[in-house]
């Protein structure tokens, strides 16, 4: 079987669901090989094999943590210059994006992003317009480069034991010019992962700046909180929790719009969520035409109760 | 100090988008635009120019006829003069033959920092700005949440899920920043009228010494193989505020969130 590669992202040997998605389109195309950046251990080559990894490359190297993409990019391209994948594919991130860019120059591959799928001849389908157009295309030159949304599929598992195989790579000096002088970390909120959550509960300009109705419906439905960009830019909500065309885009199961009019930019982050309910006081409101379940009213008077049976029916 | 700011003339997003029928994005049935999310590009070069008296702001675009207005935008913003790029084998490029024709034409303009916009509104990719810090070899520091330039070195601040880093490159070096660097400014009525003295110089890709058949949708490293509108949604239930509560349980009940 030929190879494919999958960059595998994970922290404190825990792996991200969408290196398990990847994983699971990869096997489609070949043998998925993963790569991990850091420190990696047993627990996380277990995980990627739960999933069907064939191999494990660990690469670590003091200037991926000091030096923002280039360094990463570098390290793919002498992996993939010696394995010879079929196809590259990553996460559907910023890094992500920035990183099949700059390996597609580098490799001289096509380059796709944003694919909801990818079937086994490798043409990808992409949601496009603001979700209005769905988009099938293929790369006709190199080993495709392709980076998949998150949550786009569901894992599927494929029992495989990789060990891990550390590689060394070379960084060259040209690599090394975007320097990350500081990071800091920032504090979980608890909840699940804006883009890999099943559901999620959005406050936008109706919320009044109050989004404690908001958290209490997500976390009585075990979901994630989002924001419009009306509520982040109004200072209501981190911007990490923005849903739309400059904030994440997401596709859960069930996607509750309390607020938010469904301004396009919105529109852009949420429309391809298997179920929209939306909670608005304005009838004329766009975000209804989006809404199996549209509720004309304040988002303080409903959702309350609603939280209030949710918790008398759990008990 | 001399900054390039790449700007791309873009269908307008609230109104209706689709495709040619060669899968290119059709740009002739819907107005055109400055990419909003390039407007905080040009915003972040004014403001650099607005604290130093040194600064030449370039606005730079690709793109055909239609696209000089986006050149025009920035000028009234208070760009100080523009570069068109514009050449008719360039249709159908894809970001591969899109960064190599952007990096040529910073060569040309040899500026000391090319500050550009987190994505295009239309294609959404986010991957220019990097792909030609690829091919020129220069430093980027992309998605900025802020800007800033000190003695000759830029600085960023980009935040992801679970941090918030600090980023500093030597010039010449290559941003992008986001929609959360600032408010883009609106053009007054005397940048309007200033506008229209400024220079633009208008580039083909000989003038960049490109090969016209590297670029274009010929040449292009992806095919698009299939358009398909999305079908228009199946109208769903409404209530009003007080069947709200328990229409909504019964929703969740239903699908088993409960």
């Amino acid at each position: 079987m030929p190879e494919v590669l999958i960059v595998a992202e994970h922290a404190d040997s825990h792996v991200s669901k969408p290196a398990f998605e990847l994983l699971t389109l990869a096997r489609r195309l070949g043998d998925p090989v993963a790569v991990v950046f850091g420190e990696s251990d047993d627990a996380v080559a277990k995980a990627l094999g739960e999933y069907g990894a064939t191999r494990v490359l660990a690469v670590a190297d003091p200037a991926i943590d000091d030096y923002l993409v280039a360094p990463k990019v570098e390290a793919l391209a002498q992996i993939a210059e010696h394995l010879k994948p079929v196809a590259i594919l990553l996460t559907s991130t910023p890094e992500g994006k920035e990183i099949a860019g700059r390996l597609a120059v580098k490799l001289g591959s096509g380059l796709i992003t944003d694919a909801t799928d990818i079937v086994a001849d490798g043409t990808t389908t992409q949601s496009v317009f603001a979700g209005n157009w769905t988009v099938t295309a293929s790369v006709t030159h190199g080993a495709p480069i392709v980076t998949v949304k998150p949550n786009a599929v569901t894992p599927e598992a494929a029992s495989t034991e990789p060990a891990t195989e550390q590689v060394q790579v070379t960084i060259s000096e040209a690599a090394k010019t975007a320097r990350i002088v500081n990071s800091e970390p920032k504090k979980s909120s608890g909840r699940p992962e804006l883009t890999e959550a099943a559901v999620v509960v959005s406050g936008g300009r109706g919320t009044g700046g109050d989004f404690t109705t908001v958290e209490e419906l997500a976390d009585v439905l075990g979901g994630a909180v989002g924001a419009s960009r009306a509520a982040v830019d109004a200072g209501w909500y981190p911007y990490a929790y923005q849903i739309g065309q400059t904030g994440k885009t997401v596709s859960p199961q069930l996607y509750i719009a309390a607020g938010i009019s469904g301004a396009i930019q919105h529109r852009a982050g949420m429309q391809t969520s298997k179920a929209i309910v939306a909670v608005n006081k304005d009838a004329e409101a766009p975000i209804f035409a989006l809404a199996d379940l549209g509720i004309v009213g304040d988002l303080h008077k409903v959702l309350p109760r609603v939280i209030e049976e949710i918790k008398k029916r759990k008990g | 100090m001399k900054i390039v700011v790449l700007a791309k003339h873009v269908p307008d997003a609230t109104g209706e988008r689709s495709f040619a029928a060669d899968g290119t994005v059709d740009r002739a049935s819907s107005d055109g635009l400055l990419s909003e999310l390039d407007e905080y590009a040009v915003e972040q070069a004014l403001q650099i120019a607005d604290e130093r008296d040194d600064v030449e702001v370039v606005v730079m675009t690709l793109g055909p006829e239609d696209a000089a207005d986006a050149i025009k935008r920035a000028l009234q913003m208070g760009a100080s003069a523009g570069v068109h790029i514009v050449d008719d084998a360039v249709h159908g490029s894809d970001a591969l033959a899109t960064s190599a024709i952007m990096a040529e034409a910073i060569k040309k303009a040899a500026p000391d920092l090319v500050i550009c916009g987190m994505a295009s509104t239309d294609g959404t990719m986010g991957v220019i700005p990097a792909m030609i810090a690829e091919r020129l070899g220069w430093p980027a520091a992309t998605l900025g949440a802020t800007l800033s330039l000190a003695d000759d070195r830029v600085r960023i601040r980009r935040d992801d899920d679970v941090a918030s880093f600090t980023i500093e490159a030597s010039l010449p070096a290559i941003v992008s920043v986001t929609d959360q660097s600032g408010e883009a400014r609106y053009p007054s009525m005397k940048g309007i009228l200033a506008a229209k003295k400024k220079p633009v110089e208008t580039w083909a890709l000989a003038d960049l010494g490109l090969d016209t058949t590297s670029v274009g949708l010929g040449a292009a490293w992806s095919k698009v193989v299939q358009t398909i509108p999305r079908p228009p949604k199946e109208p769903g239930r409404v209530v009003q505020e007080d069947d709200g509560a328990s229409a909504l349980i019964d929703f969740l009940a239903a699908g088993k969130y409960l």
